[in-house]
């Protein structure tokens, strides 16, 4: 059978960066094919190649077995290919319908568009098993159901090849699930998907092929039921990697920060935190799970002195903190309390600084950095360099724009500005999010070797894998409040899950029995 | 789509793209000029020899870059930290109506080494009220910047004119003019300084507030890159999420940043009123606060980069007079619209000559030449 897609030679060249060098593959027809590489791989290059974006520098593509060039994403729509970005593209204010139509509207007025549309969707929902409400509000979605809306946009324009970015990012573990039963029926309907990530339970419960990129080459092609997550992840890092963190049992100390009653409520009147309480103990590591937006974000802004609770008390190293005596974040770090942003480039740094600049965010009237009111030049830039030393961040430049770093290293810059002080208290928001898997197993390591120290640390992450094989304690958050508490021995995902959907707590006669 | 858009390198940034924007201006002025029958070389000639031609032009060019550096520098300051104020033209003007006030009020006890730091403090200090306003208005009740200060220019200017015609006029005088400074009012003047020294010059308004500027220039560049204050400022300006997480408090820094740019604006009326006029008048600002803004775009908001704006509008000022005195067809206006293109080409269509010149680069660039981005650059999943 000929290959829905075969790419032979691809070399494409960012200056003096040589992206992808010489990669060819095929893509079979109405199955699933993964590409797994590191952040930096080339893996996103390539698709961007394949879907027209950028022009390969040499090489040959063909579709269905006919060399086609592609100039835009024009052409590539025109051969039926597809492409679901990471990022949404919708416009949160329009209805399904309106996204669907947008670019492909048929027509000077939108009447006749839309009804042809709305049957087009009917159509698809049914042979796709693709429901969604046509009349429904993106903004109003979850974002499960946004990614739906995507997919749709691409299979209304006709694709028959389907590429999806990195598609389980913003998505829980259920959805995820949800949306690889929707990749199967593609794949039953007959559709070609081509999946790219960097998680291997993915690559593992969704393709049927997967090729492994790494540093623009591809360097193993294997059939997914031939291969192993432990496989895929040294072919992806070069080295042998430890997947399942070792670390030994926790020595709890004294509570370093405890939170009573903490309760946020915004301009809209939209509680955010519903009577929040938990106690971070020295030498722990407590976990937070939840699904993204149930929370978490807030809970990291006030515990960190960012955003001042609308009720509740805090405690931070024996200062207490209400609404009579606030505490900033300066403060806070005058406390020994660090902060690892969830957002590193919105908040945990400035792409536009230098990395020696971005190393001492938030410690800039410190010394050795700042001495009689003057910032010391060669004193932030060695202190740089060390960082970066200790915590191998690649490239060693202290004068680089910070932007320039990949978001392991930029991630690792941040880490280490924060580990640096050597902080009583650490809260840390996503600490792997758009990290490859190499630099993951450093940042775990360090996070325990931290707490062995005699550190009190609090881990927010949405990847439940993380949560598991970090913390030492796990509550769960579910709409602003915690659901419940979870030693680390006795959770496992399924009981996680649900509990981040909602359910309560089994009761600790149940659990104990488990 | 095909040629991958690699940044340019520093050099590029600073010293190439400006020159090509002003060139660019050039060619667009050679084609006016042309059609309104005007020989091109022969009035560019006029123009630099206008600017920089004696030692009279070229005092008067410093002396006008005296202003563009103030005004310039008071938009860069507002500029990193992620504010744009339009306000340069008030805030020189209450600047300078602080300066006369304070040497009105004082002129006759103090004398002159006393006067002048306490004259240019108090046209720091209002300045600096002026441009607070709108910064309160902003940091605590969300009022745009933009919007307030450039309302706070008619402001300024309505109540100057109050207070010329009906507070501080001279008593007996037609014009509304404040009373002449005495003599320990008045800041000297280059071409006498010189003189004392023993190297004479041709007498112009430059005077000792150029001292002022270049001090100033050393003093923003200090504060923005070498202080942790200006560190939070240029955090603020960049990525205020990350300000905030560092524990700036942003309505206090957003005060800073205001008061610092009309303070430096307000030194405008310092050159103006205690160098040249030697009394409060009317109008002195000029069209300086507006210009500061070009200024600062042009030097890409760095102190080094202002002084040669400064320095090149202050030689179109200059030459520009001379010009349209020397060629008839040549008005005033045309020397205006001479200044707005290159403003225009420095400032609107700034970015306009990137594409080429990225183009030209990536032609002579050796295919082994030292990346400024490194690999990982090169995939943004």
């Amino acid at each position: 059978m000929t290959p829905a897609i075969e790419l032979s030679g691809i070399h494409k060249s960012f200056g003096s960066v040589h992206a992808v060098r010489g990669v060819s593959l095929r893509i079979d027809k109405g199955a699933i094919t993964g590409i797994v590489g590191e952040n930096g791989a080339g893996k996103s290059t390539l698709m961007s190649i394949l879907y027209g974006l950028y022009r390969a520098d040499s090489g040959e593509i063909r579709v269905d077995g006919r060399t086609v060039a592609m100039e835009s994403p024009h052409d590539a729509i025109a051969q039926g290919i597809g492409m679901v970005h990471q990022h949404f593209m919708l416009v949160d204010t329009f209805t399904v319908l309106e996204n669907l139509v947008l670019g492909a509207e048929g027509g000077p007025l939108l009447a006749g568009g839309l009804a042809a549309a709305r049957a087009e969707l009917a159509r698809l929902a049914r042979e796709y098993g693709l429901s969604v409400n046509p009349d429904a509000r993106v903004a109003d979605l979850s974002v499960g159901e946004q990614q739906r809306v995507e997919i749709l946009k691409v299979l209304f324009r006709g694709a028959r090849i389907l590429i999806l970015d990195e598609p389980s990012a913003v998505l829980t573990p259920q959805e995820t699930d949800q949306l690889f039963r929707i990749l199967a029926t593609l794949k039953e309907r007959g559709v070609t998907v081509v999946l790219i990530t960097h998680k291997l339970r993915e690559i593992m419960a969704a393709t049927d092929h997967v090729y492994v990129m790494r540093q623009g080459e591809i360097v193993a092609d294997r059939p997914t039921i031939d291969t192993s997550p432990e496989e895929l992840a040294e072919l992806m890092v070069g080295r042998k990697v430890l997947l399942q963190l070792d670390k030994s049992a926790s020595r709890p100390g004294e509570v370093l920060l405890r939170a009573e009653h903490l309760t946020l409520i915004d301009d809209r009147g939209v509680r955010l935190l519903d009577d929040v309480g938990l106690e971070l103990r020295a030498g722990e590591i407590v976990g937070i799970a939840g699904v993204s937006g149930n929370g978490q974000s807030e809970l990291l802004q006030i515990l960190s002195g960012i955003r001042a609770p609308t009720s509740g008390r805090l405690t931070v190293c024996g200062r207490a903190i209400d609404a009579s005596q606030p505490c900033d974040p300066a403060e806070m770090r005058n406390l020994r309390l660090a902060h690892v942003p969830e957002d590193r480039l919105r908040q945990g740094m400035v792409a536009a600084f230098q990395a020696a600049e971005t190393a001492i965010l938030g410690y800039q009237e410190k010394p050795p950095y700042c001495r009689h009111y003057l910032l010391d030049g060669p004193a932030v830039g060695a202190h740089c360099a060390t960082l970066m030393e200790r915590f191998d961040v690649r490239p060693r430049a202290p004068g680089l724009r910070s932007s320039s770093f990949s978001g392991g290293n930029q991630q690792k810059l941040v880490l280490a500005r924060e580990m640096a002080r050597e902080p009583r208290v650490l809260l840390v928001g996503q600490p792997t999010r758009g990290v490859d898997i190499g630099a993951i197993e450093f940042i775990h390591r360090e996070v325990v070797k931290s707490r062995d120290q005699g550190c009190a640390v609090l881990v927010v992450s949405v990847e439940l894998e993380e949560i598991l094989s970090l913390a030492d304690r796990i509550l769960v958050m579910f709409a602003g409040r915690i659901m419940g508490e979870v030693p680390a021995g006795r959770a496992d995902e399924r009981t996680l899950g649900l509990m981040m959907a909602g359910a309560q707590q089994p009761a600790p006669s149940e659990a104990e029995g488990l | 789509m095909s040629a991958p858009r690699r940044p340019l390198p520093a050099w590029a940034e600073i010293a190439v793209l400006p020159v090509l924007n002003i060139a660019l201006a050039f060619v667009t002025v050679g084609i006016i000029v042309r059609i309104i029958g005007v020989d091109l070389f022969h009035a560019l000639r006029l123009l630099v020899v206008g600017a920089i031609g004696s030692s009279e032009s070229i005092g008067y060019t410093l002396y006008y870059a005296t202003n563009f550096t103030f005004t310039g520098l008071a938009v860069a300051v507002a500029f990193h930290a992620g504010l744009f104020n339009i306000g340069g033209e008030g805030q020189a003007y209450i600047g300078g109506l602080g300066c006369g006030l304070a040497i009105l009020a004082l002129d006759r006890f103090l004398p002159a080494w006393l006067m002048i730091p306490l004259a240019i403090v108090a046209a720091a200090l209002f300045g600096a009220a002026w441009a607070a306003v709108p910064a309160w208005l902003q940091a605590w009740r969300g009022s745009h910047i933009v919007i307030t200060t450039i309302m706070f220019n008619f402001v300024a200017s309505a109540l100057m004119v109050y207070l010329m015609v009906n507070v501080l006029i001279a008593p007996g005088s037609m014009t509304p003019q404040s009373r002449n400074f005495t003599a320990s009012g008045k800041l000297p003047s280059v071409h006498d300084v010189l003189a004392a020294v023993g190297i004479p010059v041709a007498p112009s308004a430059l005077n000792l507030s150029i001292v002022l500027a270049v001090v100033c220039c050393i003093a923003v560049w200090v504060f923005l890159w070498h202080t942790p204050w200006g560190y939070a400022l240029r955090t603020m300006g960049h990525n205020p999420e990350a300000a905030i997480y560092a524990g700036t408090n942003l309505k206090h820094m957003t005060m800073l940043a205001m008061c610092l740019s009309g303070a430096l604006a307000g030194f405008v009326g310092v050159n103006e009123l205690m160098g040249v006029h030697h009394r409060i008048v009317l109008d002195f600002p000029a069209g300086y606060g507006f210009a500061g803004i070009a200024v600062a775009l042009m030097g890409r908001s760095h102190p080094l980069g202002i002084v040669l704006a400064a320095l090149l509008f202050g030689a179109l000022q200059q030459g520009g007079a001379e010009l349209a005195f020397e060629i008839p067809t040549i008005t005033r206006e045309m020397v205006v619209v001479i200044q707005g293109l290159i403003i225009l080409f420095s400032g609107a269509l700034m970015h306009l000559p990137r594409p080429w010149l990225q183009w030209l680069m990536a032609l002579f660039a050796s295919p082994r030449s030292r990346g400024e981005v490194p690999a990982q650059r090169a995939e943004g999943s």
